[in-house]
């Protein structure tokens, strides 16, 4: 590991600072992630901020929903009453990832903030433009079992690692940011991951996320919604525990009258960003729930992916795991 | 040295037993996997063919390296054998590094090495004893435990975060020490597995493990008796899994089936497979039920014999 200065913050004002005047500064919390990466040398800051001793583990209700601590740790946040009770489907999302040590570890901006599990980015002897712009991406002619079928380009096609993000996109969640001079702003979750850049047009990666150099996210906000009777993620990897997605489903429904209100439909394991099916949850609008409507849902969403040579299994297994979730959300038994 | 080593190695009641004591405990604390395994395998098999080809090899200075650790006789043979096939460097800075640690456990005073270039001053409880220690910044907290504070229990394996040997308790958390920066403890109060028992007395995890042959190696069991300890308390306080039926039903002290128990210690890895008699030891504690002590594979050899 190389050397780096190490700083404790104390107040966000100050870490954002530090962060913003060295642009290869870091913050650091749980450092689940960070650590490891700097352990293989991927990462190499020249100086770690300690946040993690900010006042900013709150989780409480808000007006439209509830907000929770950007260093709340991950168990602390699935085990809340309030997230139990009204979120179920982010509880479940958070405890089928990772092992019970590192969710006690790690924090929800971490969570948001960690870096792809691509093992090319991983190698720093292989091509990665996500770790090297400019670079190529090995993993586009390599061996790409794990890696994405929707949204990539030839530059990258990597997927997000987090369990968590699937369900707070699949909630409409914002990510709360602080910026330079104490300024803040609030970004929907469905635009905090920046798309691969098309490399065929001379662009390169700029980063994971839309956040600049320094900006530090304070908390997530969930609006209240009437999917807790009616959600499930289901995951669906090559190990029963501890291993990262081939495919993930956050799916929730508001039911009443015998049809589907609202339903909420976003993949893991198939994107660089937890990928929402928002056809397909229109598709169900109105609809009864019903095996078949489900089944019908879930051709819509994977209709447009894009397999790579090693992961067409992907489509099928998207396919099947959409309509089981969909299924166990509504409590409707397999045909 | 052919011939002094020769004679030495012929009385061995002469070697001193507190470098030999050393010794054995250093040789248990080399890394997982396959170095363990074939360094292990070597001391068995070849170990003292080769101990007597490399004594032939060795320096003037590696002779008086053993001589200041006060190895003769039978350990140095031993010892000898095990750093043919590691290397004698690596042996002796490791046992040079126990010294200090061990120096360092009975002065209380952090012994000067080279200047740190990112000096981070951290003052921790560890079972129970206040500590303060100068490191690096990027020194983590199980290479501190490890070589600064002389506490070996805690193993590191992958040294990754993923396979739960260097597994510690940390504010009452089961936490990872390899991916923890030991600058970043600051007040925190740490347990690890030399912190269980209280005087002779073993903590009912570790009785349950002996019990239940939960290992068979050992290298995993510090991590995964620490990380048993810790569910317990996440169990008592009603903390979900993933495969808890109903996350929205909070229960103030839960029942874990043996699908929780395995579900809920999915961080901690054991190699040997001895993961039948690692559920049995938990369900022991976790239920306050004794159960067969033939563990559940036992069990199984007993029906399939009916």
């Amino acid at each position: 590991m190389q050397p780096f200065k190490f700083t404790k913050a104390s107040d966000a004002g100050t870490a954002v600072q530090a962060v913003m005047t060295n642009s290869n500064a870091k913050f650091v919390a749980g450092g689940t992630n960070l650590i490891d990466l700097m352990k293989e040398g991927v990462e190499t800051p020249s100086e770690l901020v300690d946040i993690s001793r900010l006042n900013l583990a709150q989780i409480r209700s808000t007006a439209n929903g509830i907000s929770i601590g950007a260093l709340a740790k991950n168990t602390d946040t699935a085990n809340h009453p309030l997230v139990r009770r009204d979120f179920p489907l982010l509880t479940q999302a958070i405890l089928s990832g990772a092992s019970a040590q590192i969710r006690n570890m790690a924090t929800n901006g971490g969570n948001l903030m960690q870096r792809t599990r691509c093992t090319y980015f991983y190698d720093v002897s292989m091509a990665c433009n996500r770790r090297e712009p400019g670079a190529g991406c090995a993993a586009l002619e390599g061996i790409n079992r794990n890696h994405a079928i929707f949204g990539w380009n030839a530059a990258c096609v990597d997927v997000h690692p987090s369990d968590m993000c699937v369900a707070l996109a699949a909630l409409d969640a914002a990510v709360n940011i602080q910026g330079q001079g104490g300024k803040t702003r609030a970004v929907p979750f469905a635009d905090l991951y920046a798309a691969p850049d098309d490399m065929s047009a001379g662009k390169m990666l700029a980063g994971d996320t839309t956040l600049k150099q320094g900006e530090l996210i304070t908390s997530i906000d969930i609006p209240k919604n009437n999917f807790s009777d009616n959600s499930y993620y289901l995951k669906v990897r090559d190990r029963a525990s501890f291993a990262f997605a081939l495919v993930s489903v956050a799916a929730a429904l508001d039911l009443g009258g015998g049809k589907i209100r609202q339903a909420r439909i976003a993949m893991g394991g198939v994107a660089y960003k937890p990928w929402r099916a928002t056809e397909a949850e229109r598709f169900l609008t109105g609809k009864p729930a019903t095996e078949e409507n489900f089944a019908a849902a879930a051709d819509i969403a994977m209709k447009d992916a894009k397999p790579l040579e090693h992961n067409k299994y992907k489509v099928e297994l998207g396919k099947r795991a959409i309509a089981h979730a969909l299924r166990k959300a509504a409590n409707v038994k397999a045909a | 040295m052919g011939k002094e080593f020769e004679d030495e190695a012929a009385s061995p009641g002469d070697e001193p037993v507190s470098s030999c004591a050393e010794w054995w405990s250093v040789e248990n604390q080399t890394p997982a996997g396959d170095t363990a395994r074939d360094t292990d395998e070597c001391l068995q098999v070849d170990g003292v063919q080769n101990a007597d080809t490399f004594a032939e090899k060795m320096t003037e200075d590696e002779e008086q390296l053993l001589d200041e650790l006060g190895m003769f006789g039978e350990s140095r043979r031993k010892f000898l054998g095990h750093a043919s096939a590691v290397g004698i460097g690596a042996v002796v800075l490791e046992i040079l590094a126990e010294q200090r640690a061990l120096a360092f456990e009975r002065t209380g005073s952090v012994p000067a090495e080279a200047p740190l270039e990112n000096a981070v001053t951290v003052s921790l409880k560890i079972n129970g004893a206040q500590k303060t220690l100068e490191v690096d910044s990027r020194m983590v907290l199980l290479d501190a435990l490890r070589e600064r504070l002389g506490l070996t229990g805690s193993k590191k394996g992958c040294d990754h975060g993923q396979c739960g040997a260097c597994t510690v308790i940390v504010d009452g958390r089961r936490v990872l020490s390899c991916l923890t920066l030991a600058a970043q403890c600051e007040g925190k109060d740490v347990t690890t597995i030399e912190g269980l028992a209280k005087g002779d007395s073993l903590h009912p995890m570790q009785t349950a493990f002996l019990k239940h042959d939960g290992f068979q190696c050992g290298y995993c069991t510090p991590g995964q008796i620490c990380s048993a300890v810790a569910l317990m308390q996440e169990a008592k306080d009603g903390e979900a899994s993933y495969v808890t039926a109903d996350v929205r039903q909070k229960a103030h002290s839960l029942s874990l089936s043996d699908e929780e128990i395995r579900e809920r210690m999915s961080g901690n890895l054991c190699r040997c497979g001895a993961y039948p008699n690692i559920i049995d030891s938990i369900r022991e504690v976790h239920t306050g039920k004794p159960t067969d002590e033939l563990g559940s594979m036992g069990k199984e050899v007993k029906h399939a014999a009916v």
